[in-house]
């Protein structure tokens, strides 16, 4: 019997984030890592099948927009963009249609045991993370095999991922609970999570509207064709390159809107990071946006969903266990 | 009591020397009951203007107790009284509404015992998640890891996935864990009712020395011998209020009061005059029910009380030396009790036709607590199988307080031990 306990009486009641952070760490941990371990070793081919799923998707989008569409052929490696795009995103999936109905999964331990309720959304961001890990070796393969020279700028993966990863845990903070009190958070998280995907460049490059309409045109339109009935927005946007000036206001605010989007952002940072390519078709994200103070916007938005995130989760916590 | 840690915080004013381990004071918990609850964000855009109205369940009303470190303490009420509501509650997995609760120390909740298992995991990473969900670091879960099995008699089957354990191993794995995390106070929720009977005298071996070391141990059961044999004070809940505190036995005793006080009602309203023969008796049986020493009729009464049976008869010719008997079977239909005037009365006399009878039958009342009907019936003087009327089960009675035991009667006895 441990006689530190003895020392304060505790105040009882199911909260978000306990009162130890060690416990509260530990505890995240191991619920991300025994789940991690289930859908590795539960099957001979582990590994494999966890890879399955972006790699086969990877596979049909590049055979569609090379073969097909046209969309990458004229950008040089595409294929490590989308596929380091597609491993970025189903992260972000993983995670947050994970945590959709995280607490229903966790219902046993939720309904007869006091921990801080935050562990069980975290634990499932966590689990993806591991599964990014994972993926990321795929990419770095293919980008070798295309001969791309690894350089220190691939560091930049990590605030990229970071930052990614503080998005989706307070969208998976936020979608945890409200499943809580609406069941049909599901379905609605799936098509947000399908428009999100068409919003964000994963299937298309990076698109950027530099302040010179002209010089971007000169540099090699990918969208110069109008086969791209997918990718509409962009598609228009890019035909009207060469279309008046004074549209062009109209357009370029467009543009930089769509990258806001954090997803976009944080995608184009990193193909960037990964790929290099100065203003071509790997601009950065400060650079696509037009320039830091534009950048921040994103930031902005992925900090403000992260602390939304913990106040609605905070003020959910007592009452999961109830209302599940 | 005996004490083994002694608390790092000052004594508590006005001289108790150790503060409790469990203190709750005023303590609320209602849950609202949504006359139509929308699950789904589409229901309740369909219906934005539909009143949100509610019932207010009072699950746990304005509930103060202090428990001392070392107390064995049982919490007894019936279905739906609050008992478990307010575990939960101390456990932390409900929040209270008003109130307030503070625990001293580890606790371990005996809640639902196997639930929070997953099924796709081995034994061993069950055990340790579920003692780090207990509290325990990482390296205390290893370091209690083989007591753990061992105490749950699973050294075999370590690597199992819990899909494959019966629902007996898995509770006993849960049951093992919770008791080894060293836990300062135990909530136990009527977990006694699993395992076979080597597991749970095991179980109760264990909290007995566990209370020897001076833990906690709240204590929520049905069984009210349980109650009185390990706990040292009892609480009695009746929708969400304690309306009974103190000594085990009469918490017991006020439990089976409440128990059976209801019981009395619908069974008054279950009698009917169903297998009463129309046609023209000789003599027919018009009442039959329980009195006290008072003669009032009673429909429960306490083990022990004097008991008398009353029958009306009403005779319709002139008989002479008819036999009454009396029979009592328990809940199961078993009879309990049977006698006849034959036996143990003699010749009754002659009744006139047109008269009523009343036979009263006194009886020591050594009948264990449950609930007793009567069957009463008359014959022709012989050997009482010539039957004129026989009312099966006319009236009811329910026996409350005394012990609890596995025999049909309690029979008044005393031991004697001689050593050679």
């Amino acid at each position: 019997m441990s006689t530190s306990d003895y020392a304060e009486p505790r105040r009882y009641g199911p909260n978000a984030f306990g009162d130890d952070l060690r416990r509260f760490v530990s505890l995240t941990y191991t619920l991300a890592s025994t789940d991690f371990k289930l859908t590795y070793f539960n099957s001979i081919l582990g590994y494999f099948w966890s890879l399955m799923r972006p790699l086969l998707f990877f596979g049909v989008l590049y055979f569609v927009f090379t073969n097909i569409f046209h969309v990458g052929s004229g950008v040089p490696d595409y294929s490590v963009e989308l596929l380091l795009a597609i491993i970025l995103w189903t992260f972000f999936v993983q995670a947050t249609t994970g945590c959709v109905q995280s607490m229903l999964a966790r219902e046993g331990l939720l309904r007869k045991m006091r921990f801080p309720r935050l562990v069980v959304p975290l634990a499932v961001t966590l689990t993806a993370l591991f599964q990014l890990a994972t993926n990321l070796v795929p990419i770095f393969v293919l980008a070798l095999a295309s001969g791309i020279t690894p350089t220190l700028a691939w560091l930049e993966l990590i605030p990229v991922i970071a930052l990614l990863a503080i998005l989706a845990s307070g969208i998976g903070m936020l979608l945890s609970v409200l499943y809580v009190r609406a069941r049909d958070i599901q379905p609605i998280w799936d098509v947000i999570s399908q428009l999100l995907f068409y919003a964000s460049p994963i299937i298309y490059p990076v698109f950027y509207y530099n302040h010179s309409t002209t010089s971007y045109a000169a540099k090699g339109c990918v969208f110069n064709s109008t086969r791209d009935v997918y990718l509409n927005v962009y598609g228009k946007v890019c035909q009207a390159s060469s279309a008046p000036v004074g549209n062009n206001l109209h357009l370029h605010f467009i543009g930089h809107f769509l990258m806001t989007n954090p997803i976009a952002a944080l995608i184009a940072q990193a193909r960037h990071a990964l790929v290099g390519g100065g203003l071509g078709a790997n601009p950065s994200a400060n650079f696509a946006l037009g320039g830091w103070e534009y950048a921040m916007i994103p930031v902005g938005i992925i900090l403000v969903v992260f602390a939304l995130g913990v106040v609605v989760f905070r003020h959910e916590a007592p009452r999961i266990s109830e209302n599940l | 009591m005996t004490i083994t840690t002694a608390p790092s915080t000052p004594a508590a004013p006005g001289g108790r020397g150790l503060l409790p381990a469990v203190s709750i004071q005023g303590a609320s918990k209602a849950f609202k009951l949504h006359h139509r609850q929308y699950h789904t964000l589409k229901e309740r855009a369909l219906h934005p203007f539909q009143a949100r109205t509610y019932d207010l369940l009072q699950a746990v009303d304005n509930v103060s107790v202090d428990i001392a470190q070392g107390e064995f303490f049982g919490i007894i009420g019936r279905n739906g009284s609050g008992k478990s509501t307010l575990l939960k509650c101390l456990a932390g997995i409900y929040g209270i509404d008003a109130g307030e609760m503070d625990v001293r120390g580890r606790l371990s909740p005996f809640i639902e015992l196997g639930v929070g298992f997953n099924v796709d995991l081995t034994a061993r990473d069950n055990v340790i998640l579920n003692a780090l969900v207990l509290g325990l670091t990482r390296k205390e879960a290893r370091a209690r890891f083989d007591s753990i099995i061992a105490f749950a008699e699973l050294e075999d089957f370590l690597d199992m996935r819990l899909k494959n354990y019966s629902s007996g191993m898995s509770v006993r794995l849960a049951f093992s864990v919770a008791i080894q995390v060293d836990a300062d106070v135990l909530l136990i929720d009527e977990v006694l009712a699993v395992g076979d009977a080597s597991f749970q005298q095991k179980c109760f071996d264990e909290f007995r020395r566990l209370k020897t070391e001076g833990r906690t141990i709240l204590f929520v059961t049905h069984d009210m011998g349980a109650i009185q044999r390990f706990c040292d004070r009892a609480m009695l809940l009746e929708k969400g209020r304690m309306v009974a505190i103190g000594d085990p036995a009469q918490v017991a005793h006020r439990y089976n009061e409440l128990n059976f006080g209801r019981t009395i009602h619908e069974l008054s309203d279950e009698r009917v005059d169903d297998d009463r023969r129309t046609d023209y008796r000789d003599a027919d049986i018009v009442d039959a029910w329980f009195e006290d020493a008072t003669g009032a009729r009673i429909a429960a009464i306490g083990n022990r009380e004097a008991l008398t049976v009353g029958v009306q008869v009403r005779f319709n010719t002139a008989l002479d030396d008819p036999s009454f008997g009396v029979t009592i079977r328990n809940t199961a239909g078993a009879t309990v009790f049977a006698t006849t005037t034959e036996w143990s009365f003699g010749p009754t006399g002659h009744f006139a036709a047109g008269k009523v009878a009343t036979l009263k039958l006194r009886l020591e009342n050594w009948f264990t607590p449950s609930s007793y009907a009567v069957t009463a019936s008359i014959a022709r003087a012989g050997l009482g199988s010539d039957t004129i009327d026989l009312r099966a089960d006319l009236a009811t009675v329910v026996i409350h307080g005394g012990r609890f035991t596995t025999g049909v009667v309690d029979l008044p006895h005393s031991f004697e031990i001689e050593r050679q």
